[in-house]
């Protein structure tokens, strides 16, 4: 049943268009001279490589920044947005790809922050409470209004976001890679509700680096290469192969991983318990080996204890119980910066909090933790010139787009960020990697790159934990793939052992034995 | 020992220990407000002590208490913005500013008052109400209900400041873009207006903080007045856990310990004066170190905002 929400009664824009926007930053050309149009009931998707200018687009349309050159132009009346407050106005939202919300707040704080309620100045919470759980019925999503920020999953914070854009009653609503923290269920209610939306008239602007996605919920696709348009297209006549020639400018190669013979077990992982942030048991006995030379995939549905299991291994979670071993060196109680000397690596899934210093610059950020190895230090200084070209050579190889090697981190795009972690982590030469969700938000052709890199480091002997949400992606490079459920390893199997339905199957807490009778 | 413990004594204490709560209720409430907004404001001692200044030379010249008061707030106003100017505007490194305004308020009130009044002299002050039926309840009455409005109004100010910050949307704009002014920015909350006007509130009543030292509790201006206050309440604001109630907890505690002391000392107890002075401050630090609640600390304290770097 429709509710009167704002959306409704709110002039619904039928027309909104960028045209010939140029935004410069210090040493970059962001977006040059970029045309882009989205009609109401529509999605419209924008796609392209870390760093082409993508999120700059989006949040010139919302008030965030001002185009240096170029109009917006909405139902044929040019418009200038100082601040998000005109673009609100205007009737645009949107998600950002990293949430905008206030984790001490509730939900019903966070929706009608910046709003005036109707009995001004007092909040007035129970009547915002009672319009959030009336979009949340007829949009499916489901949020508690009086739940705090800080305790909601991802999935539930991106719902809050969208009834945030809702409840202002934007009728175009821009989605800044909605589904890269998402896990595949998430993304089909995600769908969902989008379908929904586009059904009652809204317009929508959708990016993403995963392209069947792209192909599944858009009608247009823009494609933009170093802040350039490179052309905008029906989705239907589009193939998946023709999006990534559009955005890479080649064909992507097939990767096909050789099973190597691996070695000697490098990780031993013992029974290994531990509690999570909300003071459950997270990790009930994990017993798991890694040899040397080989990819073990942590596949999982997200909260099964992934994340605590990859912070105990790097130690930055306390265990309870059990045993770790590297090397057949007992690291269990080991602080970090001791198990990094000892050869383990690790890709946190949280880039912008545990793995990057923001403010510090590219370079910076590249030696954080090596800064005293000897090789880059002449008597106690430091040997910069040896430093600098040393950062250049990864920032080169690894395709990490930035405009100085001085540059602050926080100034990179997303994808960018992840890519230079991951350089950092890999030229080490670890024994052990643990990577954890490694081409979250990464464009297609760095996805490549880095599933390359973790093959070679696979083949030089590293023992390789791969935690990915991302099952095709644990099955292209993994040797063995392990299920996580409810804290516990519930199976292991080769590569080619095990059906993607038997190992979805797991993934819902089903044993192997009746997984693999299941689906015979 | 055994005279500091008769009733006339408790009830003496428990009085002093309310009255003496006044300005740190003021200044740290006052502060909450700047802080909830991102600002930590470390000039609050000088806002006070150039606020009791003029409170004090306005009530001296005019003899009227009211236009004491309101000067008081007006030159906290005005120390509000040169402090938002600093510290929001051109987002020079907050604790250094404030400090800058500590020392700009303790020169300049020593100054004009050396020059403009010389020496001591005391004035008449807010007298004391006594709460008609209240206040005739014995010994309650007498340390609760016997006060000047000062008094009062700093501890109506408890609940006042708890529901604007928890209860409206004007609170709610103050806590966001102290905790995640990207997020605020993000819905059209001017982060920069928003934490402006936080600033000058707590400078605000800084000034009346002033004010109820040097019109109110004392009667009288003299160098360096406050020694110290403003700093403590900016304490008892991280003590209080960025809350109204806790801060008056902080503020009562401390004054209480301090009644005690002065008690001590009137009565002859035999303890160092200098070891009694220093009674409340190291209970100050103490309580500190034990109690700060770094979960409810704003995000963003401390942090200037520029848009567009997330
Ligand atoms: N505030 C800023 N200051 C300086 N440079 C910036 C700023 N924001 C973005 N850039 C630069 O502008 C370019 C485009 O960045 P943008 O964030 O739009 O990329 P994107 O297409 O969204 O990439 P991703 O897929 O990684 O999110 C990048 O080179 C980035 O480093
Ligand atoms: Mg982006």
């Amino acid at each position: 049943m429709p509710v009167e929400t704002k959306a409704q009664s709110k002039h619904r824009l039928e027309h909104v268009e960028m045209r010939q926007i140029v935004k410069r930053f210090p040493g970059v050309l962001a977006n040059s001279k970029v045309d882009f149009d989205v009609r109401a009931g529509e999605v419209h998707a924008l796609l392209g490589e870390n760093g082409a200018g993508k999120s700059t687009l989006m949040r010139q349309l919302y008030g965030l920044y001002k185009p240096d050159e170029g109009e917006i132009i909405i139902d044929g009346n040019p418009v200038v947005f100082h601040s998000p407050a005109d673009a609100i106005r205007a009737g645009i939202g949107m998600i950002h790809q990293h949430f905008m919300l206030v984790p001490t707040l509730t939900v019903a704080e966070n929706v009608i922050l910046g709003l005036t309620s109707k009995h001004e100045p007092i909040l007035d919470l129970d009547t915002v409470s009672q319009k959030i759980l009336e979009l949340s019925r007829s949009y499916g999503l489901k949020v508690d209004p009086a739940a705090f920020v800080w305790q909601l999953s991802v999935g539930e914070q991106q719902r809050v976001e969208i009834i945030k854009a809702l409840y202002r009653g934007a009728s175009l609503i821009i989605l800044d890679e909605p589904t890269a923290v998402l896990t595949p269920q998430e993304v089909t209610d995600l769908f969902a509700t989008l379908k929904h939306m586009v059904k009652e008239g809204h317009a929508l602007v959708f990016i993403s680096h995963k392209l069947h996605e792209v192909m599944e919920i858009s009608d247009r696709v823009t494609v933009l290469r170093d802040g350039q348009v490179i052309g905008t297209r029906p989705a239907k006549e589009m193939t998946r192969n023709d999006l990534v020639k559009m955005m890479v400018g080649r064909e992507m190669k097939q990767i096909a991983p050789q099973p190597i013979r691996s070695g000697p077990v490098r990780l031993k992982i013992e029974n290994l318990h531990t509690m999570g942030d909300r003071g459950t048991e997270m990790l009930r006995g994990i017993n798991l080996d890694i040899h040397g030379g080989e990819i073990v995939g942590l596949a999982g549905v997200s909260g099964n204890g992934q994340r605590e299991l990859a912070e105990c291994l790097s130690g930055l979670r306390k265990v309870t119980a059990g045993r770790i071993e590297l090397d057949q060196m007992d690291i269990t109680s080991l602080p970090l910066k001791n198990r990094v000397e000892s050869g383990l690596s690790y890709i946190p899934e949280e880039r912008m909090r545990d793995g990057a210093i923001r403010e510090f610059s590219v370079q910076e950020n590249l030696f954080l933790q090596d800064h005293a190895s000897p090789q880059f230090t002449r008597g106690i200084f430091l040997d910069f010139p040896r430093m600098e070209a040393f950062a250049s050579k990864m920032i080169r190889e690894f395709t990490v787009k930035t405009p100085s090697l001085d540059t602050p981190v926080k100034n990179l795009s997303g994808g960018n960020i992840q890519k230079l972690i991951m350089a950092r982590e890999l030229a080490r030469h670890p024994k052990v990697l643990i990577a954890a969700q490694p081409t979250r938000g990464v464009d297609i052709g760095a996805t490549e790159y880095i599933h390359e890199r973790l093959l070679m480091q696979r083949d030089a002997g590293t023992a390789i934990l791969l935690i990915s949400e991302d099952l095709d992606e644990i099955r292209t490079l993994s040797d063995r793939i392990a299920i996580i459920y409810e804290g516990n390893i519930i199976g292991i199997v080769d590569r080619n052992e095990a059906t993607v339905e038997q190992i979805g199957l797991m993934m819902a807490g089903i044993s192997m034995e009746e997984a693999v009778h299941h689906s015979a | 020992m055994n005279q500091v413990f008769t009733l006339g004594a408790i009830v003496g204490i428990l009085t002093s220990a309310i009255r003496l709560a006044t300005p740190y209720l003021y200044a740290g409430i006052g502060e909450a407000f700047a802080q909830s907004s991102g600002v930590v404001n470390l000039g609050v001692d000088g806002i006070m002590l150039i606020s009791a200044f003029s409170a004090f030379y306005v009530v001296l010249n005019t003899g009227n208490l009211w236009l004491g008061l309101l000067t008081a707030i007006l030159v906290g106003l005005v120390m509000g913005l040169l402090m938002s100017l600093i510290s929001v505007t051109l987002k020079a490194e907050q604790g250094i500013s404030g400090i800058g305004l500590h020392m700009f308020g303790l020169g300049l009130s020593s100054l004009l008052f050396n020059v403009l009044v010389g020496t001591v002299k005391t004035i008449t002050g807010f007298p004391s109400i006594k709460i008609p039926l209240l206040g005739d309840i014995p010994i309650v009455g007498e340390i609760f209900f016997n006060h000047s409005i000062l008094v009062y109004g700093a501890f109506l100010l408890v609940p006042v400041a708890w529901w604007i910050l928890d209860k409206t949307s004007w609170g709610l704009r103050i806590k966001s873009v102290g905790q995640n002014p990207a997020a605020a920015d993000s819905l059209g909350v001017s982060v920069d207006r928003t934490r402006y006007i936080s600033v000058c509130i707590g400078a605000m009543l800084a000034g009346v903080a002033g004010a109820s030292l040097s019109i109110s509790l004392l009667d009288l201006f003299q160098d360096n007045l406050t020694a110290g206050m403003g700093f403590i309440a900016v304490a008892l604001v991280y003590f209080g856990g960025w809350k109204p109630l806790g801060i008056m907890g902080g503020a009562l505690l401390f004054s209480t310990v301090n009644a005690f002391q002065l008690w001590m000392q009137v009565l002859g107890v035999n303890i160092p004066s200098d070891v009694a002075v220093m009674l409340p401050y190291l209970l100050t630090i103490a309580a500190l170190a034990v109690t700060v609640n770094r979960a409810r600390q704003p995000a963003a304290l401390n942090k200037p905002f520029e848009r567009g770097e997330s």
